[in-house]
This record gives C-alpha cells, sequence and structure tokens, in this order.
C-alpha cells in the first residue's frame, strides 16, 4: 500500500510525533516500502487459523489486591522535567 | 587476565589468583584505553567505575567472610536497556538522555544478589530498533574484527564489549535476533531463551510478546553461568513462566551422541552466499563426527516471518513507546505551547528516525479498520509459524542454520534502505515470533570475518542446546579466535 503525504502527516499526528515538512517525502517512501514488505502476509490464507497471543498459551495470572510497593514519592518525581509541589507540571489544558 | 573466561574469572577468584578489585580494575582500564579514547570502539554509554571498584571491594570483603558465590567479585556489563536504580539508562536514545531509573531491573538485582559487579551500560540501537547499532544517539558501535564494520545489533555494544576483551560478559535483549546475530557478527556465542524465562521487568520494552533477555559470552560454558543467574520467575512480570530453572552448567559435559539435528531447507536459500553455507555446513558436521545425525526438515511459513515481525514489533512498541510523552521523565521540549505541542515537539525530538518509522507503522497497523487486516493477520502467522516448528520437532532434537546471512557489513551499507537492513534478521526473527529458544555460536569464518551458526531448540530446552555448544566447542577452536590488536 503506498501512503501519500496526507497519509503520513494523520499517521504522525495519530502518533504525537511532530516532522519536519522536508522529512516527510523521506518517511513517505520508507513507510510504503515497509507497507509493502508487511502485505506479503496476504499471500497466505489464515481463514481458520487462531491468532497467536501467547507462544506456550499462558494466561494472565491474577494476584490478591493488596498494597505490594511503599510510597516514594520524590525519588519517583527526581526525573520529571517540570514538577511543582509534589505534581508534575504541563502547559495549562483548560482555560 | 583479560583473556580469562567467565568461568576461569570466577575459579580465579575463588582460588585467591587475584582478588575482585585487581580484575576490575583491570577490566576498566581496558575501557579507558580501547572504548572511550579517540576512535575507540565505543560499546559503553557509561562506565560506572566508581561503583564497580566499590562493588568489587565489597565482593572481595564478602570473600573473606565465607559466603561468596559463583558470581562474587565477577565482572561484566549490562546492556542500557536494564534499568539501574541510581544509573544513567538511556536505551540508546536521546529521549531517554537524563532517565535515572528509582528502581533495578530484576534481571539487574538478580546479579547484585549474586555479588557480581557491573562495570557499566552497553551501547545499543535506540529501544533496541536495529541490526546494526547504527541508531544509537550515542554513536555508533565499531566491530573489534574490522573497525570499519558493525558488530551487529541491537546489542551491539555488549557484543562489541565481550569481543573486545572489555568484559567477560554481558547481559543483552533479543526481539527480533538482537542477542544472536551480533554475537555471530563477533565471533562470540548468544543466547536468546525461551519466552517467559527471564525477567522483563525493568528491562526497557520494544515489542512485550518478541522481547527476551539472554547471556552474551565466548562460551557456551560461560553462557550456561550467566542464563543460570538470569533465569528466574518473577511476579513483576505478567509473562514470566514459573518453570523451574536447572543449574545449566551441570549438563554442558552430556554426551550427545544419537541427537538429530534437522536443517531446513529455507534456512540454505539459494542465494545465500556459497561460503557462508559452506562455513555453516562445515560447522554442522562437526556434529557428525560427534555421534549426531542430520536430517532435512522444512519450515515452509520461514518466508512470512520478516512481514508478521514488521506488524506486531511496530505495533506493539507503538503502544510501549507511547509512554515517553515528556511530562513524567524523559526529554522535553523547549517552551510548549500547549499540551499537544508538548507531546509533538518531545516525541518529535527525543525518537531518532527508525524508532519513529515503527512507531508510525505500529500507529497505523493498529489504526481504526486496519487492526484485523494487520495485526490479528499477523498473529494468525505466528501461530502458523510455530506449527511450522512443532512439526519439525517431532522429528529431530534440534534445528541448525546461519544465524545471520553475511557476516558484519561496512558501517553506512544499509542506514539509506530500512527494508535491506530488516532481511538482515531473515533467519532470527521466526524463532521469537514463536517463543523458541535460539543461539548462535561461532562457527568460522568467511574474509577473516566471524561467521555464526545458529542453534534452535524446542521450549525449555536451554539446557541440551548449551550442552550441544559447549560440546561443540571442546571438539574446535572457533570461539578462541580473537581479533587482531584485541590479545
Amino acid at each position: 500500500m503506498a501512503l501519500d503525504r496526507e497519509d503520513v502527516k494523520n499517521i504522525a499526528q495519530l502518533a504525537r510525533l511532530e516532522l519536519s515538512d522536508e522529512d516527510i517525502g523521506q518517511y513517505q517512501t520508507d513507510l510504503s516500502n515497509i507497507l509493502e514488505l508487511v502485505e506479503q502476509m496476504n499471500a497466505v490464507n489464515t481463514d481458520n487459523v487462531q491468532p497467536m497471543a501467547h507462544p506456550t498459551d499462558a494466561v494472565q495470572r491474577l494476584r490478591s489486591d493488596v498494597v505490594t510497593e511503599t510510597n516514594q514519592r520524590e525519588k519517583y518525581m527526581a526525573n520529571a522535567p517540570a514538577q511543582e509541589n509534589g505534581l508534575f507540571l504541563v502547559p495549562k489544558v483548560i482555560d | 587476565m583479560h583473556n580469562l573466561t567467565l568461568t576461569q574469572i570466577s575459579q580465579g577468584l575463588e582460588a585467591g589468583d587475584f582478588t575482585s578489585v585487581e580484575i576490575t580494575q583491570h577490566f576498566l582500564d581496558r575501557i579507558a584505553a580501547l572504548d572511550k579514547n579517540d576512535g575507540g570502539i565505543n560499546s559503553f554509554i557509561t562506565v560506572t567505575a566508581d561503583l564497580a571498584l566499590a562493588d568489587a571491594k565489597a565482593a572481595d570483603e564478602r570473600r573473606a567472610s565465607g559466603n561468596a558465590t559463583k558470581w562474587t567479585g565477577v565482572p561484566f556489563a549490562h546492556k542500557d536497556i536494564f534499568c539501574t536504580d541510581g544509573t544513567l539508562t538511556t536505551c540508546g536514545s536521546k529521549m531517554l538522555g537524563n532517565f535515572v531509573p528509582p528502581y533495578d531491573a530484576t534481571v539487574v538485582d538478580n546479579f547484585k544478589k549474586q555479588g557480581a559487579v557491573c562495570l557499566g551500560k552497553t551501547n545499543m540501537d535506540e529501544f533496541a530498533m536495529g541490526s546494526s547499532n547504527e541508531t544509537s544517539y550515542f554513536g555508533g558501535v565499531k566491530n573489534p574484527w574490522d573497525k570499519d564494520r558493525i558488530p551487529g545489533g541491537s546489542s551491539g555494544g555488549s557484543a562489541a564489549a565481550v569481543a573486545a576483551r572489555l568484559v567477560p560478559a554481558a547481559t543483552a535483549t533479543d526481539t527480533g535476533g538482537s542477542i544472536r546475530q551480533p554475537a555471530a557478527l563477533c565471533g562470540l556465542t548468544g543466547l536468546k531463551p525461551t519466552y517467559g524465562r527471564c525477567s522483563r521487568f525493568g528491562m526497557i520494552a520494544f515489542a512485550s510478546s518478541l522481547d527476551q533477555a539472554g547471556p552474551m559470552t565466548r562460551t557456551a560454558e560461560d553462557a550456561a553461568m550467566m542464563l543460570n543467574v538470569m533465569s528466574s520467575f518473577d511476579e513483576k512480570d505478567s509473562t514470566s513462566i514459573d518453570q523451574t530453572v536447572p543449574d545449566y552448567t551441570a549438563t554442558l559435559s552430556d554426551d550427545i551422541k544419537g541427537k538429530v539435528i534437522g536443517l531446513p531447507k529455507e534456512y540454505f536459500p539459494e542465494n545465500l552466499d556459497p561460503e557462508m553455507a559452506a562455513t555453516v555446513r562445515a560447522a554442522i558436521s562437526e556434529f557428525e563426527k560427534l555421534g549426531c545425525t542430520i536430517k532435512e526438515v522444512s519450515l515452509p511459513n520461514t518466508h512470512l516471518s520478516i512481514p508478521a515481525y514488521y506488524v506486531v514489533a511496530p505495533a506493539e512498541c507503538s503502544a510501549n513507546l507511547s509512554r515517553m510523552d515528556g511530562v513524567r521523565f524523559g526529554h522535553r521540549c523547549e517552551d510548549p505551547k500547549d499540551l499537544s505541542d508538548l507531546y509533538c515537539r518531545s516525541r518529535g525530538e527525543g525518537f531518532g528516525e527508525e524508532v519513529k518509522r515503527r512507531v508510525m507503522i505500529g500507529t497505523y497497523a493498529l489504526s481504526t479498520g486496519f487492526y484485523d487486516a494487520y495485526y490479528v493477520k499477523a498473529q494468525k502467522i505466528r501461530r502458523l509459524i510455530k506449527d511450522d516448528f512443532m512439526t519439525a520437532f517431532e522429528d529431530v532434537d534440534f534445528i541448525m542454520g546461519p544465524t545471520s546471512p553475511t557476516p558484519a557489513f561496512k558501517a553506512g551499507e544499509k542506514t539509506d534502505d530500512p527494508v535491506a537492513m530488516y532481511l538482515e534478521d531473515a533467519f532470527t526473527i521466526a524463532t521469537n515470533l514463536a517463543g523458541l529458544p535460539g543461539m548462535s555460536i561461532p562457527a568460522g569464518k568467511v574474509n577473516d570475518l566471524p561467521v555464526g551458526l545458529q542453534i534452535i531448540g524446542n521450549y525449555w530446552s536451554e539446557a541440551g542446546m548449551l550442552n550441544m555448544a559447549h560440546q561443540f566447542q571442546q571438539a574446535t577452536t572457533h570461539h578462541q579466535d580473537c581479533p587482531q590488536g584485541i590479545e
């Protein structure tokens, strides 16, 4: 499947990635080539095949709903690019 | 001292031939001289010299008090994908260029409990996406066998560091070949275990249904020693499997007579370089001398593994990497004008090109209306690929073939063509899709460059694979070859 420039811009927006205008053409070519590679899958009929979610068909384990972690807020927030009073700072969302 | 294997270092510490501080300092000096200098190998992103020497001192004290294990005081390195409490963990990305994890990965914790000495964090393709280590934000890594060539990827730093005798062993991870291909290209032994063998907790996620940690070493004996520590059941990893961890070193010397080796015709295609094929076949014939029988098998859906992988891996990575949003950790752009601008520019600036390509492919494949055609289709193909292997394992004990289609290529040779780079993993990806264990051991050379023999086993057959590899290495010397200038 060949993507056009608008497709690439739309995908980049969905993925929250800013691309420069001059880079879009290259991504258009690269992504189209990758999709062409991927579409070789269509050559095989898989109508009666069960999708494989886990190699050994393991199922999700459950655990008791109990506290296992101690609060280390300051340590966990030390990587935050911007914070104030123990809260992550982001640009104003609601006027 | 640096030519000692991991096992020999463990024995040397036990015998009191040297202290952990002495051997740690020796390797740190080598890293300073060969890796971090101008024109050096660049296999490390971070060297934790002070921490390593403090740990070595503590290990020597632990040994003096009589509480040492085989690993106490033994130096090694972690791939920079494993979170290390208090030590920079970048995953090869600008996005995490300042990320200091507040916790240890379970694999890291396992080594710490043994008193092992970590020398630092090794270079890698950004978020483990690459087959040449050229996508690292911290620069490419040189292959010690030929510094104009790449070491393979994504665990290229771990492979180059071990090949250059900067560490006796390193951890690595494999999502589509990222342990086995660099092991092959650097003349090493690398093993990707069964999915669920090693905990993924604290191992920065790329494609969660494919990612597995494993060892990068010079010998199978050393890989067994590594796997003993790396393997564990972990409540904190929901896909960890509660399966007994055997002592992988205990069965290395078992007789391999009578084992049946399957050669898939799809792993020896007509366009495979004749010298590559001949080198791999010569290695396999060594197993015949050791009493194994060879049988041709077929894995008819092999050609679908790369197409299926380039749906599954990008889809899962697009979801996993959505946590990098410039809010809680990692790179944040300057002066965001609103929240959307904060996300888009932080991610646009923080991720490299290959990561962006894969995030976009994954976003597209998972978007409304395309999910069934791409992700579900790829998951069905995984089933076909697994079934191929299960049919083959009814007749054979192990499957063998080349690890990669070519030896190490020149830096820059494939960077402009992502699809050409993807084909580098043609023989390794199927085992990740099936969740099977695979390993690569040195098989010989083509044009003076190492070539890897791949050994694929059934689920949980790591001990058997290591046994096969060790017996091969007892009978041959390829694994002892050393790059020029490294001795």
